[in-house]
């Protein structure tokens, strides 16, 4: 033990790096969040923090669940694959209170040539006109239904 | 009774341990949503693209993204047949408002759109230097806000340029592949609105997606192959031209 007769201030010192070994992790544990590193370097709630996010989209499942009328016209038309909202916009918020938030209503005239304008960058199978040549000013609807487009007579 | 100095000594790191587990309180309950069953990506058919600028706005809608800045956006490219190498691209307000009209009919024009490529080995997670934005266990690169310090490493880690720093928060923000509607069972705002079915989500780890017949009978390929990042937007019908 002769060796340690002097050694008092090793073990003082030994101690405050321990006691500081100590405080450092009972501070860290207090601003650490429980769930860093649960499935990685990060906060594991992070990922319920962005899931939480409201829905403004409704998707067409929801709509069809109502408005079953709208999806008998357009299943057999060129539209059939169209979802609602591509048209319609956001209607979560209607599908929540349909009462009270209606949808508005949609003019023809600037929806339709925001897809079938015609353009020589589109796809050369997709249907496309030159509104100003095609209609001669009249609005798409007067011809066209767009639930299901297609003119009576003509293949759909 | 007292208690010396070694024997406090000894008793601290038993109450640390004693302390975590209090921290950790009781595990959230679990919804019906399992992390580890899905692995997210997007199939993106260009021959179905008609640059209608349909997925710009609704990302806008469901994501509150600031004016001028996108989630996604809509490129036309134009390509001559005398120069490949070096296409004319255009993206007024991210194709936001459709496209003017295309003046040079000759060439190949069509459009582009484009988005955060869910990358398996993503760089702009690998440079964050706080651990602000990583890659969820299915699949998903987000965005940790508390945690993001606006450093922009990310932003120029990104070989596609999705990324961008939002003004109002200033921190780091990019695509989340809608993770909020997906893990509702719910498609992305993009697929919902896009009206010609250019776009689907899909889920690479169901193996009865349509992706996976999709991806054996069609020529796929993503952006940026030569950067290694195992992108997960998979582009059919992609030209050589695109960057």
């Amino acid at each position: 033990m002769n060796a340690f007769k002097d050694s008092g201030h090793l073990l003082r010192l030994a101690a405050v790096l321990v006691a500081g070994i100590l405080v450092f992790l009972v501070i860290r544990g207090f601003l650490v969040p429980k769930s860093f590193g649960e499935y990685g370097h990060y906060r594991g709630d992070a990922i319920s923090d962005v899931a939480a996010r409201p829905v403004n989209f409704a998707g067409h499942e929801t709509c069809e669940g109502c408005h079953s009328d709208v999806l008998d016209k357009k299943k057999d038309g060129k539209h059939a694959h169209v979802s609602c909202e591509a048209c319609h916009g956001p209607q979560a918020r209607h599908a929540d209170d349909p009462a009270t938030i209606q949808p508005p209503k949609l003019d023809t005239a600037l929806l339709c040539v925001k897809c079938h304008e015609a353009n020589a960058a589109k796809p050369k199978s997709f249907p496309q006109v030159t509104s100003a040549d095609h209609s001669s000013g009249l609005a798409c609807d007067t011809c066209h239904q767009p639930h299901s487009p297609a003119i009576s007579g003509e293949t759909k | 009774m007292s208690i010396s100095r070694r024997h406090m000594l000894l008793l601290l790191p038993a109450a640390a341990v004693a302390w975590k587990h209090v921290l950790a309180g009781t595990p959230e309950s679990a919804s019906n949503y399992t992390m580890s069953q899905h692995w997210w990506g997007m199939l993106i058919d260009l021959t179905k693209c008609i640059g209608c600028g349909n997925c710009v706005r609704g990302c806008q809608a469901e994501n509150d993204v600031p004016d001028g800045y996108f989630r996604t956006w809509v490129e036309r490219y134009h390509v001559t047949d005398y120069d490949i190498e070096n296409p004319h691209v255009d993206s007024p307000d991210g194709g936001i408002k459709g496209f003017p009209p295309t003046k040079e009919e000759d060439g190949k024009n069509f459009f582009v759109p484009k988005l955060c490529n869910e990358c398996a080995d993503s760089p702009c997670t690998q440079v964050c230097p706080v651990g602000a934005t990583f890659i969820s266990p299915d699949g998903v690169v987000l965005i940790d806000k508390k945690y993001c310090l606006g450093c922009r490493y990310c932003v120029q880690a990104c070989p596609y340029g999705c990324r961008f720093i939002n003004p109002a928060s200033n921190t780091a923000e990019k695509c989340t592949l809608c993770y909020h509607r997906i893990t509702k069972g719910l498609t992305t705002a993009c697929c919902e609105s896009c009206p010609t079915g250019a776009r689907q989500l899909a889920d690479l780890k169901n193996p009865n997606d349509p992706i996976h017949e999709f991806l054996k009978t069609h020529s796929v390929q993503v952006l940026k192959p030569y950067m290694a990042t195992h992108a997960k937007v998979f582009y059919n019908g992609l030209d050589g031209s695109v960057r």
